[in-house]
Protein backbone atom coordinates (compact mmCIF):
# COMPACT_ATOMS: atom_id res chain seq x y z
CA UNK A 1 0.00 0.00 0.00
CA UNK A 2 1.12 3.63 -0.69
CA UNK A 3 2.60 5.20 2.35
CA UNK A 4 3.16 9.27 3.10
CA UNK A 5 6.76 10.16 4.50
CA UNK A 6 5.50 10.34 7.89
CA UNK A 7 3.94 6.64 7.46
CA UNK A 8 7.17 5.58 5.84
CA UNK A 9 9.61 6.70 8.36
CA UNK A 10 7.17 5.29 11.52
CA UNK A 11 7.15 2.10 9.25
CA UNK A 12 11.18 2.28 9.51
CA UNK A 13 11.04 2.54 12.97
CA UNK A 14 8.77 -0.46 14.32
CA UNK A 15 10.42 -3.36 11.46
CA UNK A 16 7.49 -3.43 9.54
CA UNK A 17 7.24 -2.81 5.52
CA UNK A 18 3.92 -0.86 5.60
CA UNK A 19 1.62 0.79 7.86
CA UNK A 20 -1.73 2.39 7.72
CA UNK A 21 -3.44 5.20 9.02
CA UNK A 22 -5.03 4.38 12.80
CA UNK A 23 -3.08 1.93 12.87
CA UNK A 24 -0.83 1.39 16.52
CA UNK A 25 2.92 1.01 16.34
CA UNK A 26 5.82 0.48 19.08
CA UNK A 27 8.42 2.31 17.62
CA UNK A 28 12.12 2.66 18.20
CA UNK A 29 13.53 6.32 19.57
CA UNK A 30 16.15 7.89 17.78
CA UNK A 31 15.98 10.77 20.56
CA UNK A 32 14.04 11.53 23.67
CA UNK A 33 13.39 14.98 24.52
CA UNK A 34 12.74 16.58 28.00
CA UNK A 35 12.73 20.63 29.35
CA UNK A 36 12.98 22.02 32.96
CA UNK A 37 9.33 21.91 33.05
CA UNK A 38 8.41 18.16 31.96
CA UNK A 39 11.43 16.19 32.45
CA UNK A 40 11.33 16.42 36.54
CA UNK A 41 7.80 14.70 35.80
CA UNK A 42 8.89 12.22 33.99
CA UNK A 43 12.57 11.68 36.47
CA UNK A 44 9.36 11.05 39.08
CA UNK A 45 8.04 8.20 37.04
CA UNK A 46 11.03 6.77 36.02
CA UNK A 47 12.42 6.34 39.55
CA UNK A 48 8.76 5.19 40.80
CA UNK A 49 9.15 2.74 37.85
CA UNK A 50 12.34 1.29 40.23
CA UNK A 51 13.81 1.91 36.77
CA UNK A 52 17.62 2.03 37.13
CA UNK A 53 18.87 2.55 33.60
CA UNK A 54 18.62 4.40 30.79
CA UNK A 55 18.24 2.83 27.13
CA UNK A 56 20.95 5.33 25.60
CA UNK A 57 22.98 8.08 27.64
CA UNK A 58 23.75 9.26 23.84
CA UNK A 59 19.94 9.42 23.09
CA UNK A 60 18.64 11.65 25.70
CA UNK A 61 18.55 15.52 25.32
CA UNK A 62 17.38 17.60 28.54
CA UNK A 63 17.52 21.20 28.02
CA UNK A 64 17.40 23.47 30.63
CA UNK A 65 15.13 26.54 28.86
CA UNK A 66 11.78 27.49 30.28
CA UNK A 67 12.69 28.76 33.83
CA UNK A 68 16.50 29.57 33.35
CA UNK A 69 18.88 31.72 34.57
CA UNK A 70 16.58 29.85 37.13
CA UNK A 71 14.24 32.96 38.10
CA UNK A 72 13.17 31.36 41.77
CA UNK A 73 13.58 29.26 44.04
CA UNK A 74 11.10 26.27 42.65
CA UNK A 75 12.22 26.20 39.06
CA UNK A 76 16.01 26.18 40.21
CA UNK A 77 14.76 22.81 43.05
CA UNK A 78 12.90 21.46 39.41
CA UNK A 79 16.31 22.02 37.46
CA UNK A 80 18.38 20.31 39.90
CA UNK A 81 15.96 17.34 40.26
CA UNK A 82 16.68 16.88 35.76
CA UNK A 83 20.77 17.91 36.54
CA UNK A 84 21.11 15.15 39.72
CA UNK A 85 19.81 12.51 37.07
CA UNK A 86 21.82 13.70 34.32
CA UNK A 87 24.82 13.00 36.16
CA UNK A 88 23.42 9.97 37.41
CA UNK A 89 23.23 8.32 34.17
CA UNK A 90 25.65 10.42 32.15
CA UNK A 91 23.44 11.94 30.01
CA UNK A 92 25.72 13.25 26.91
CA UNK A 93 23.08 15.87 25.74
CA UNK A 94 22.41 17.90 29.01
CA UNK A 95 22.33 21.27 28.67
CA UNK A 96 22.17 23.60 31.64
CA UNK A 97 23.01 27.27 31.93
CA UNK A 98 25.76 28.40 29.88
CA UNK A 99 25.27 25.50 26.73
CA UNK A 100 21.52 25.89 27.09
CA UNK A 101 19.42 27.50 24.20
CA UNK A 102 15.73 26.94 23.77
CA UNK A 103 15.40 22.97 23.00
CA UNK A 104 13.89 23.03 19.53
CA UNK A 105 16.74 25.14 17.77
CA UNK A 106 19.15 23.63 19.96
CA UNK A 107 19.05 20.22 18.95
CA UNK A 108 19.16 20.73 15.04
CA UNK A 109 22.25 22.75 15.44
CA UNK A 110 23.93 20.45 18.04
CA UNK A 111 23.50 17.85 14.70
CA UNK A 112 21.17 16.00 17.30
CA UNK A 113 18.51 15.34 14.99
CA UNK A 114 18.86 14.05 11.02
CA UNK A 115 16.62 13.51 8.62
CA UNK A 116 14.54 10.24 9.10
CA UNK A 117 14.92 10.09 12.65
CA UNK A 118 12.14 9.43 14.73
CA UNK A 119 12.13 11.77 17.45
CA UNK A 120 9.31 12.60 20.86
CA UNK A 121 9.88 15.42 22.84
CA UNK A 122 7.76 16.09 26.39
CA UNK A 123 7.06 19.83 24.63
CA UNK A 124 4.07 20.08 22.27
CA UNK A 125 6.65 21.92 19.61
CA UNK A 126 8.55 19.01 19.72
CA UNK A 127 7.43 19.15 15.58
CA UNK A 128 9.87 21.67 14.62
CA UNK A 129 12.01 18.83 13.34
CA UNK A 130 10.12 17.84 10.64
CA UNK A 131 11.81 20.62 8.85
CA UNK A 132 14.85 18.23 8.70
CA UNK A 133 12.64 15.37 7.27
CA UNK A 134 12.40 13.85 10.89
CA UNK A 135 9.46 12.48 12.66
CA UNK A 136 8.97 14.19 15.67
CA UNK A 137 6.10 14.80 17.95
CA UNK A 138 4.98 16.22 21.38
CA UNK A 139 4.11 13.38 24.30
CA UNK A 140 3.08 13.44 27.93
CA UNK A 141 5.90 13.04 31.12
CA UNK A 142 5.26 8.81 31.23
CA UNK A 143 6.17 8.53 27.33
CA UNK A 144 9.21 10.50 28.38
CA UNK A 145 10.08 7.74 30.87
CA UNK A 146 9.34 5.33 28.85
CA UNK A 147 11.20 6.68 26.16
CA UNK A 148 14.47 7.27 28.24
CA UNK A 149 14.15 3.67 30.11
CA UNK A 150 13.24 1.39 26.91
CA UNK A 151 13.90 4.06 23.56
CA UNK A 152 10.26 2.98 22.51
CA UNK A 153 6.80 5.10 22.40
CA UNK A 154 3.51 3.82 21.07
CA UNK A 155 1.58 6.08 18.25
CA UNK A 156 -1.64 5.72 15.94
CA UNK A 157 -0.78 6.49 12.85
CA UNK A 158 -1.78 9.58 11.48
CA UNK A 159 -3.80 10.57 8.31
CA UNK A 160 -2.30 13.53 6.03
CA UNK A 161 -2.39 16.46 4.69
CA UNK A 162 -0.78 17.42 1.77
CA UNK A 163 0.19 21.39 0.98
CA UNK A 164 1.53 22.02 -2.40
CA UNK A 165 3.61 24.80 -2.18
CA UNK A 166 4.74 27.02 -5.45
CA UNK A 167 5.47 30.24 -6.00
CA UNK A 168 8.25 31.96 -4.33
CA UNK A 169 8.45 34.17 -1.20
CA UNK A 170 8.50 38.01 -1.75
CA UNK A 171 10.94 40.35 0.26
CA UNK A 172 9.89 40.57 4.47
CA UNK A 173 7.85 37.47 3.88
CA UNK A 174 8.90 34.68 5.81
CA UNK A 175 7.89 31.35 6.78
CA UNK A 176 6.04 32.74 9.72
CA UNK A 177 3.83 34.83 7.19
CA UNK A 178 3.67 30.82 5.84
CA UNK A 179 2.52 29.24 8.44
CA UNK A 180 0.30 32.34 9.73
CA UNK A 181 -1.49 31.90 6.65
CA UNK A 182 -2.36 28.37 6.85
CA UNK A 183 -3.22 28.30 10.37
CA UNK A 184 -5.81 30.78 9.52
CA UNK A 185 -6.75 28.87 6.57
CA UNK A 186 -7.79 26.04 7.97
CA UNK A 187 -7.94 26.74 11.91
CA UNK A 188 -6.87 25.72 14.91
CA UNK A 189 -8.05 21.91 14.78
CA UNK A 190 -7.77 21.72 10.88
CA UNK A 191 -4.66 19.13 10.83
CA UNK A 192 -6.16 17.62 14.14
CA UNK A 193 -4.73 13.91 14.77
CA UNK A 194 -2.68 14.16 11.38
CA UNK A 195 0.74 15.15 9.51
CA UNK A 196 1.22 18.05 7.55
CA UNK A 197 3.48 17.40 4.66
CA UNK A 198 4.62 20.15 2.46
CA UNK A 199 5.62 19.69 -1.40
CA UNK A 200 6.15 20.99 -4.24
CA UNK A 201 8.18 23.13 -5.78
CA UNK A 202 7.96 25.85 -3.68
CA UNK A 203 9.74 24.05 -1.05
CA UNK A 204 13.25 24.70 -2.46
CA UNK A 205 13.18 28.38 -2.19
CA UNK A 206 12.08 28.25 1.43
CA UNK A 207 15.29 28.26 3.77
CA UNK A 208 16.08 25.78 6.72
CA UNK A 209 15.11 28.38 8.90
CA UNK A 210 11.36 28.74 6.84
CA UNK A 211 11.72 25.05 7.15
CA UNK A 212 12.03 24.71 10.83
CA UNK A 213 9.51 27.98 11.43
CA UNK A 214 6.48 26.26 9.65
CA UNK A 215 6.86 23.08 10.95
CA UNK A 216 7.42 24.63 14.90
CA UNK A 217 3.65 26.06 14.33
CA UNK A 218 2.01 22.78 12.73
CA UNK A 219 1.19 21.70 16.69
CA UNK A 220 -1.24 25.38 16.51
CA UNK A 221 -3.41 23.62 13.77
CA UNK A 222 -3.20 20.35 16.28
CA UNK A 223 -0.97 18.36 13.93
CA UNK A 224 0.50 15.54 15.08
CA UNK A 225 3.33 16.26 13.39
CA UNK A 226 4.39 18.75 9.90
CA UNK A 227 7.30 17.65 7.81
CA UNK A 228 9.28 18.47 4.37
CA UNK A 229 10.86 16.44 2.44
CA UNK A 230 14.59 16.53 2.00
CA UNK A 231 16.73 18.29 -0.45
CA UNK A 232 20.41 19.33 -1.28
CA UNK A 233 19.36 22.37 1.56
CA UNK A 234 17.85 19.75 4.59
CA UNK A 235 21.46 17.64 3.50
CA UNK A 236 23.95 20.58 3.31
CA UNK A 237 22.49 21.45 6.88
CA UNK A 238 22.49 17.86 8.64
CA UNK A 239 26.06 17.76 6.99
CA UNK A 240 27.59 21.14 8.51
CA UNK A 241 25.50 20.53 11.74
CA UNK A 242 26.01 16.09 12.32
CA UNK A 243 28.07 13.45 12.10
CA UNK A 244 25.20 11.36 11.80
CA UNK A 245 23.89 10.24 8.06
CA UNK A 246 20.58 11.53 7.35
CA UNK A 247 17.94 8.61 5.73
CA UNK A 248 15.73 9.71 3.10
CA UNK A 249 12.13 8.65 3.07
CA UNK A 250 9.75 9.87 0.06
CA UNK A 251 6.41 9.78 0.33
CA UNK A 252 4.74 7.60 -2.29
CA UNK A 253 3.03 8.95 -5.48
CA UNK A 254 -0.44 7.38 -4.81
CA UNK A 255 0.27 8.20 -1.32
CA UNK A 256 -3.26 8.79 0.41
CA UNK A 257 -4.30 12.06 1.65
CA UNK A 258 -7.17 13.22 3.26
CA UNK A 259 -6.90 16.98 2.04
CA UNK A 260 -5.10 18.50 -0.83
CA UNK A 261 -4.23 22.76 -0.63
CA UNK A 262 -2.60 24.02 -2.75
CA UNK A 263 -0.59 27.42 -1.50
CA UNK A 264 1.03 30.08 -3.75
CA UNK A 265 3.85 31.19 -2.04
CA UNK A 266 4.31 34.39 -3.73
CA UNK A 267 0.78 35.70 -2.95
CA UNK A 268 1.23 35.26 1.26
CA UNK A 269 1.53 38.71 2.55
CA UNK A 270 3.42 39.73 6.13
CA UNK A 271 0.54 37.85 8.44
CA UNK A 272 -0.35 38.97 12.10
CA UNK A 273 -2.26 36.59 14.58
CA UNK A 274 -4.35 39.06 16.79
CA UNK A 275 -5.58 37.59 20.36
CA UNK A 276 -6.34 35.30 21.31
CA UNK A 277 -5.61 32.31 18.54
CA UNK A 278 -3.28 31.88 16.29
CA UNK A 279 -5.74 30.76 13.68
CA UNK A 280 -7.27 34.58 14.06
CA UNK A 281 -5.10 36.00 11.61
CA UNK A 282 -5.24 39.50 9.55
CA UNK A 283 -2.81 41.29 7.17
CA UNK A 284 -2.12 44.71 6.71
CA UNK A 285 -4.91 46.37 4.57
CA UNK A 286 -7.03 44.78 8.01
CA UNK A 287 -5.36 46.31 10.51
CA UNK A 288 -5.71 49.75 11.22
CA UNK A 289 -3.64 51.69 14.25
CA UNK A 290 -3.01 49.16 17.01
CA UNK A 291 -0.36 50.88 19.26
CA UNK A 292 1.91 48.50 21.44
CA UNK A 293 3.97 48.25 24.63
CA UNK A 294 6.37 45.36 24.53
CA UNK A 295 7.89 43.62 21.25
CA UNK A 296 9.56 39.97 21.55
CA UNK A 297 12.08 38.79 18.78
CA UNK A 298 12.91 34.94 19.71
CA UNK A 299 11.71 31.55 21.27
CA UNK A 300 11.85 28.03 19.34
CA UNK A 301 9.93 29.89 16.25
CA UNK A 302 11.59 32.71 15.69
CA UNK A 303 14.89 33.34 17.68
CA UNK A 304 17.83 31.88 14.95
CA UNK A 305 20.44 33.84 13.21
CA UNK A 306 18.47 35.05 10.08
CA UNK A 307 15.70 35.97 12.31
CA UNK A 308 17.79 38.54 13.50
CA UNK A 309 19.78 39.51 10.17
CA UNK A 310 16.11 40.30 9.45
CA UNK A 311 15.49 42.40 12.32
CA UNK A 312 18.56 44.72 12.54
CA UNK A 313 18.16 45.55 8.80
CA UNK A 314 15.04 47.30 9.59
CA UNK A 315 16.31 48.55 12.86
CA UNK A 316 20.02 49.02 12.01
CA UNK A 317 20.26 53.03 12.41
CA UNK A 318 16.93 53.64 13.54
CA UNK A 319 15.67 54.52 17.31
CA UNK A 320 12.82 52.31 18.63
CA UNK A 321 9.83 54.02 19.46
CA UNK A 322 9.78 55.70 22.52
CA UNK A 323 7.85 53.88 25.43
CA UNK A 324 8.15 50.08 23.26
CA UNK A 325 10.63 47.83 25.40
CA UNK A 326 12.05 45.61 22.34
CA UNK A 327 13.67 42.00 23.66
CA UNK A 328 15.84 40.67 21.91
CA UNK A 329 16.38 36.58 22.82
CA UNK A 330 18.46 34.67 20.47
CA UNK A 331 17.37 30.71 20.80
CA UNK A 332 20.70 29.28 21.49
CA UNK A 333 24.57 30.52 22.89
CA UNK A 334 25.97 30.08 19.21
CA UNK A 335 23.27 32.39 17.82
CA UNK A 336 23.73 34.62 20.44
CA UNK A 337 27.80 34.51 19.27
CA UNK A 338 26.80 34.87 15.80
CA UNK A 339 24.94 38.02 16.35
CA UNK A 340 27.59 39.75 18.95
CA UNK A 341 30.10 38.72 16.40
CA UNK A 342 28.70 39.86 13.21
CA UNK A 343 27.78 43.27 15.38
CA UNK A 344 24.26 42.78 15.42
CA UNK A 345 23.66 43.33 19.14
CA UNK A 346 25.53 46.82 18.78
CA UNK A 347 22.98 47.84 15.88
CA UNK A 348 19.99 46.12 18.57
CA UNK A 349 21.73 48.18 21.75
CA UNK A 350 21.78 51.48 19.66
CA UNK A 351 17.93 51.22 18.36
CA UNK A 352 17.18 51.08 21.95
CA UNK A 353 16.78 47.17 22.31
CA UNK A 354 17.79 44.87 25.28
CA UNK A 355 19.78 42.13 24.32
CA UNK A 356 19.29 38.72 26.53
CA UNK A 357 20.57 35.40 27.27
CA UNK A 358 18.79 32.29 25.57
CA UNK A 359 15.84 31.37 27.48
CA UNK A 360 12.14 30.89 26.70
CA UNK A 361 11.21 33.29 29.28
CA UNK A 362 8.44 35.79 27.94
CA UNK A 363 7.08 33.42 25.38
CA UNK A 364 5.06 31.17 27.82
CA UNK A 365 4.97 34.60 30.63
CA UNK A 366 7.75 32.80 32.68
CA UNK A 367 9.97 35.32 33.41
CA UNK A 368 11.92 38.63 31.25
CA UNK A 369 9.38 40.76 30.11
CA UNK A 370 5.94 39.62 31.38
CA UNK A 371 3.05 41.63 30.39
CA UNK A 372 0.25 44.00 32.40
CA UNK A 373 -2.91 44.04 32.38
CA UNK A 374 -3.96 45.51 29.25
CA UNK A 375 -0.40 46.29 27.31
CA UNK A 376 0.31 44.64 23.44
CA UNK A 377 2.73 42.81 22.72
CA UNK A 378 4.09 41.90 19.28
CA UNK A 379 6.03 38.64 19.42
CA UNK A 380 7.72 36.40 17.09
CA UNK A 381 6.43 33.71 19.27
CA UNK A 382 4.13 31.01 18.75
CA UNK A 383 1.23 31.09 20.72
CA UNK A 384 -1.25 34.46 21.89
CA UNK A 385 -3.66 32.67 24.21
CA UNK A 386 -5.51 34.22 26.91
CA UNK A 387 -2.63 35.46 29.48
CA UNK A 388 0.20 32.99 27.45
CA UNK A 389 2.57 36.29 28.24
CA UNK A 390 1.27 37.91 31.53
CA UNK A 391 -1.63 39.04 32.66
CA UNK A 392 -5.04 37.68 31.45
CA UNK A 393 -5.84 40.98 29.97
CA UNK A 394 -3.18 41.28 27.92
CA UNK A 395 -2.74 41.15 24.54
CA UNK A 396 -0.08 38.87 22.03
CA UNK A 397 0.18 39.28 18.43
CA UNK A 398 1.76 36.69 16.94
CA UNK A 399 4.01 38.22 13.57
CA UNK A 400 7.59 37.54 12.02
CA UNK A 401 10.32 39.42 12.88
CA UNK A 402 10.20 41.92 9.98
CA UNK A 403 6.55 42.96 10.91
CA UNK A 404 8.27 42.95 14.50
CA UNK A 405 11.05 44.80 13.85
CA UNK A 406 8.74 47.44 11.87
CA UNK A 407 6.68 47.77 14.89
CA UNK A 408 8.74 48.49 17.58
CA UNK A 409 10.23 51.30 15.32
CA UNK A 410 6.68 52.78 14.66
CA UNK A 411 4.73 52.01 18.24
CA UNK A 412 2.25 50.39 16.44
CA UNK A 413 1.78 46.86 14.44
CA UNK A 414 3.11 48.14 11.03
CA UNK A 415 4.59 46.30 7.90
CA UNK A 416 8.23 46.70 7.28
CA UNK A 417 7.17 48.07 4.10
CA UNK A 418 6.44 50.89 5.36
CA UNK A 419 9.33 51.21 7.40
CA UNK A 420 11.90 50.65 4.54
CA UNK B 1 -11.54 -7.72 31.01
CA UNK B 2 -14.91 -6.79 32.24
CA UNK B 3 -16.27 -4.02 34.96
CA UNK B 4 -19.32 -2.73 35.95
CA UNK B 5 -19.93 0.28 37.47
CA UNK B 6 -22.30 3.06 38.16
CA UNK B 7 -22.08 6.57 35.76
CA UNK B 8 -21.21 9.87 36.75
CA UNK B 9 -21.92 12.19 34.01
CA UNK B 10 -20.32 15.58 32.72
CA UNK B 11 -20.69 17.42 29.62
CA UNK B 12 -18.53 18.65 26.54
CA UNK B 13 -14.78 20.29 26.81
CA UNK B 14 -13.60 19.12 30.35
CA UNK B 15 -10.19 20.57 30.14
CA UNK B 16 -7.43 19.42 32.25
CA UNK B 17 -7.74 22.46 34.62
CA UNK B 18 -11.13 21.75 35.91
CA UNK B 19 -10.27 17.74 36.17
CA UNK B 20 -7.51 18.78 38.44
CA UNK B 21 -6.61 22.60 38.74
CA UNK B 22 -3.23 23.92 38.26
CA UNK B 23 -2.87 25.20 42.26
CA UNK B 24 -2.77 21.68 43.11
CA UNK B 25 -0.08 20.58 40.88
CA UNK B 26 2.50 20.82 43.44
CA UNK B 27 2.24 17.41 44.05
CA UNK B 28 2.44 14.21 42.24
CA UNK B 29 1.35 12.17 44.91
CA UNK B 30 -1.84 10.10 43.08
CA UNK B 31 -3.69 9.96 46.83
CA UNK B 32 -3.84 13.86 47.08
CA UNK B 33 -4.57 14.09 43.60
CA UNK B 34 -7.33 12.99 43.92
CA UNK B 35 -8.74 14.80 47.16
CA UNK B 36 -9.41 17.51 44.10
CA UNK B 37 -10.26 15.85 41.40
CA UNK B 38 -13.12 17.65 39.49
CA UNK B 39 -13.48 20.42 42.55
CA UNK B 40 -14.22 23.31 40.60
CA UNK B 41 -16.88 21.88 38.44
CA UNK B 42 -17.96 19.66 41.04
CA UNK B 43 -17.20 19.79 44.49
CA UNK B 44 -19.36 16.48 44.96
CA UNK B 45 -17.63 14.37 42.96
CA UNK B 46 -14.73 13.54 45.57
CA UNK B 47 -17.42 12.52 48.63
CA UNK B 48 -19.45 10.52 46.35
CA UNK B 49 -17.32 8.81 43.78
CA UNK B 50 -17.25 4.76 44.96
CA UNK B 51 -14.88 2.34 43.59
CA UNK B 52 -15.63 1.08 40.40
CA UNK B 53 -17.68 3.97 39.17
CA UNK B 54 -17.46 4.88 35.44
CA UNK B 55 -17.27 8.56 34.44
CA UNK B 56 -19.17 9.49 30.68
CA UNK B 57 -18.62 13.02 28.84
CA UNK B 58 -18.99 15.06 26.04
CA UNK B 59 -16.20 15.90 23.33
CA UNK B 60 -13.11 16.79 23.69
CA UNK B 61 -12.46 15.53 27.24
CA UNK B 62 -9.38 16.24 28.60
CA UNK B 63 -8.41 19.43 26.13
CA UNK B 64 -5.99 21.53 27.57
CA UNK B 65 -2.33 21.46 28.98
CA UNK B 66 -0.41 18.29 28.79
CA UNK B 67 -0.08 17.57 32.60
CA UNK B 68 -0.37 13.31 33.18
CA UNK B 69 -1.91 14.23 37.08
CA UNK B 70 -5.25 14.88 34.91
CA UNK B 71 -5.44 10.96 34.16
CA UNK B 72 -3.72 10.07 37.76
CA UNK B 73 -6.40 12.07 39.90
CA UNK B 74 -9.41 10.43 37.26
CA UNK B 75 -7.76 6.74 38.34
CA UNK B 76 -6.63 7.49 41.90
CA UNK B 77 -10.20 8.26 42.28
CA UNK B 78 -10.89 4.94 41.88
CA UNK B 79 -12.95 5.67 38.60
CA UNK B 80 -12.69 2.19 36.63
CA UNK B 81 -12.89 3.55 33.14
CA UNK B 82 -14.18 7.13 31.67
CA UNK B 83 -16.14 6.48 28.72
CA UNK B 84 -16.38 9.99 26.15
CA UNK B 85 -17.69 11.10 22.90
CA UNK B 86 -14.10 12.10 21.64
CA UNK B 87 -10.79 12.78 23.78
CA UNK B 88 -7.75 15.38 23.44
CA UNK B 89 -5.17 13.48 21.18
CA UNK B 90 -2.60 14.13 24.42
CA UNK B 91 -5.17 13.19 27.38
CA UNK B 92 -5.81 10.03 25.37
CA UNK B 93 -1.71 8.95 24.93
CA UNK B 94 -1.63 10.30 28.83
CA UNK B 95 -4.84 7.91 30.09
CA UNK B 96 -3.49 4.86 28.43
CA UNK B 97 0.10 5.39 29.69
CA UNK B 98 -0.99 6.08 33.77
CA UNK B 99 -3.15 3.07 32.57
CA UNK B 100 -6.51 5.00 33.22
CA UNK B 101 -8.97 2.91 30.60
CA UNK B 102 -10.74 5.24 28.30
CA UNK B 103 -13.44 4.65 25.76
CA UNK B 104 -14.65 6.41 22.91
CA UNK B 105 -18.48 5.82 22.39
CA UNK B 106 -21.53 8.43 21.87
CA UNK B 107 -24.68 6.81 23.19
CA UNK B 108 -27.25 6.79 25.42
CA UNK B 109 -26.49 7.06 28.64
CA UNK B 110 -27.58 8.77 32.25
CA UNK B 111 -26.15 10.18 35.34
CA UNK B 112 -26.51 6.80 37.48
CA UNK B 113 -27.06 4.14 35.12
CA UNK B 114 -25.30 1.12 35.60
CA UNK B 115 -22.82 0.00 32.78
CA UNK B 116 -21.55 -3.36 32.00
CA UNK B 117 -18.16 -2.75 29.44
CA UNK B 118 -16.42 -5.40 27.69
CA UNK B 119 -13.20 -4.58 26.79
CA UNK B 120 -12.06 -7.81 25.23
CA UNK B 121 -15.23 -7.53 23.12
CA UNK B 122 -16.06 -4.10 22.80
CA UNK B 123 -19.44 -3.46 24.34
CA UNK B 124 -21.26 -1.47 26.64
CA UNK B 125 -24.28 -2.74 27.97
CA UNK B 126 -26.69 -0.19 29.76
CA UNK B 127 -28.02 -2.54 32.25
CA UNK B 128 -30.58 0.77 33.44
CA UNK B 129 -31.68 1.15 30.35
CA UNK B 130 -31.41 -2.30 28.94
CA UNK B 131 -29.01 -1.15 25.87
CA UNK B 132 -26.21 -2.42 24.46
CA UNK B 133 -23.80 -0.48 22.28
CA UNK B 134 -20.72 -1.21 20.57
CA UNK B 135 -16.97 0.21 20.92
CA UNK B 136 -13.58 -0.75 18.53
CA UNK B 137 -11.65 -2.78 21.30
CA UNK B 138 -8.36 -2.17 21.88
CA UNK B 139 -5.88 -3.66 20.08
CA UNK B 140 -4.25 -5.57 21.43
CA UNK B 141 -0.83 -4.41 22.68
CA UNK B 142 -2.74 -1.13 23.64
CA UNK B 143 -4.93 -3.43 25.93
CA UNK B 144 -1.91 -4.76 27.34
CA UNK B 145 -0.50 -1.62 28.40
CA UNK B 146 -3.30 -0.83 30.45
CA UNK B 147 -3.68 -4.45 31.74
CA UNK B 148 -0.38 -3.92 32.99
CA UNK B 149 -1.03 -0.34 34.70
CA UNK B 150 0.65 1.76 32.43
CA UNK B 151 3.59 2.35 29.71
CA UNK B 152 6.30 1.26 32.46
CA UNK B 153 4.84 -1.42 33.46
CA UNK B 154 4.18 -2.99 29.81
CA UNK B 155 7.46 -2.31 28.69
CA UNK B 156 8.79 -3.80 31.81
CA UNK B 157 7.06 -7.17 30.36
CA UNK B 158 8.77 -6.13 26.83
CA UNK B 159 5.64 -5.48 24.91
S1 LIG C 1 10.11 29.18 23.21
FE1 LIG C 1 7.98 29.09 23.88
S2 LIG C 1 6.98 27.59 22.59
FE2 LIG C 1 9.20 27.33 22.35
S3 LIG C 1 9.75 25.72 23.80
FE3 LIG C 1 10.01 27.68 24.85
S4 LIG C 1 8.05 28.07 25.87
FE4 LIG C 1 7.69 26.46 24.37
Amino acid sequence: MAMTMTQKILAAHCGKDEVKKGQLIMADLDLALGNDVTSPVAIKEFEKAKLSKVFDNKKIALVMDHFTPNKDIKSAEQVKIVREFANKYDIKNFYDVGEMGVEHALLPEKGLVVSGDLVIGADSHTCTYGALGAFSTGVGSTDLAAGMAYGKAWFKVPAAIKFNLYGELKKYVSGKDVILHIIGLIGVDGALYKSMEFVGEGVKSLSMDDRFTICNMAIEAGAKNGIFPVDEKTLEYVKAHSDRRPRIFEADEDAEYDLVIDINLSQIEPTVAFPHLPSNTRTFDQIGDIEIDQVVIGSCTNGRYSDFEIAANILKGKKVKKGVRVLIIPSTQKIYLDILKSGMIEDFIEAGCVVSTPTCGPCLGGHMGILAKGERCVATTNRNFVGRMGHPESQVYLASPAVAAASAIAGKITSPYEII
Amino acid sequence: MKIKGKVIKYGDNIDTDVIIPARYLNTSDPKELAQHCMVDLDPTFVKRVQQGDIMVAGANFGCGSSREHAPIAIKASRIACVIAKSFARIFYRNSINTGLPIIEYDGDIDEADVLEVDFSLGIIKNLTKGKEGSFPPFPEFLQNIINKGGLLGALKEGV
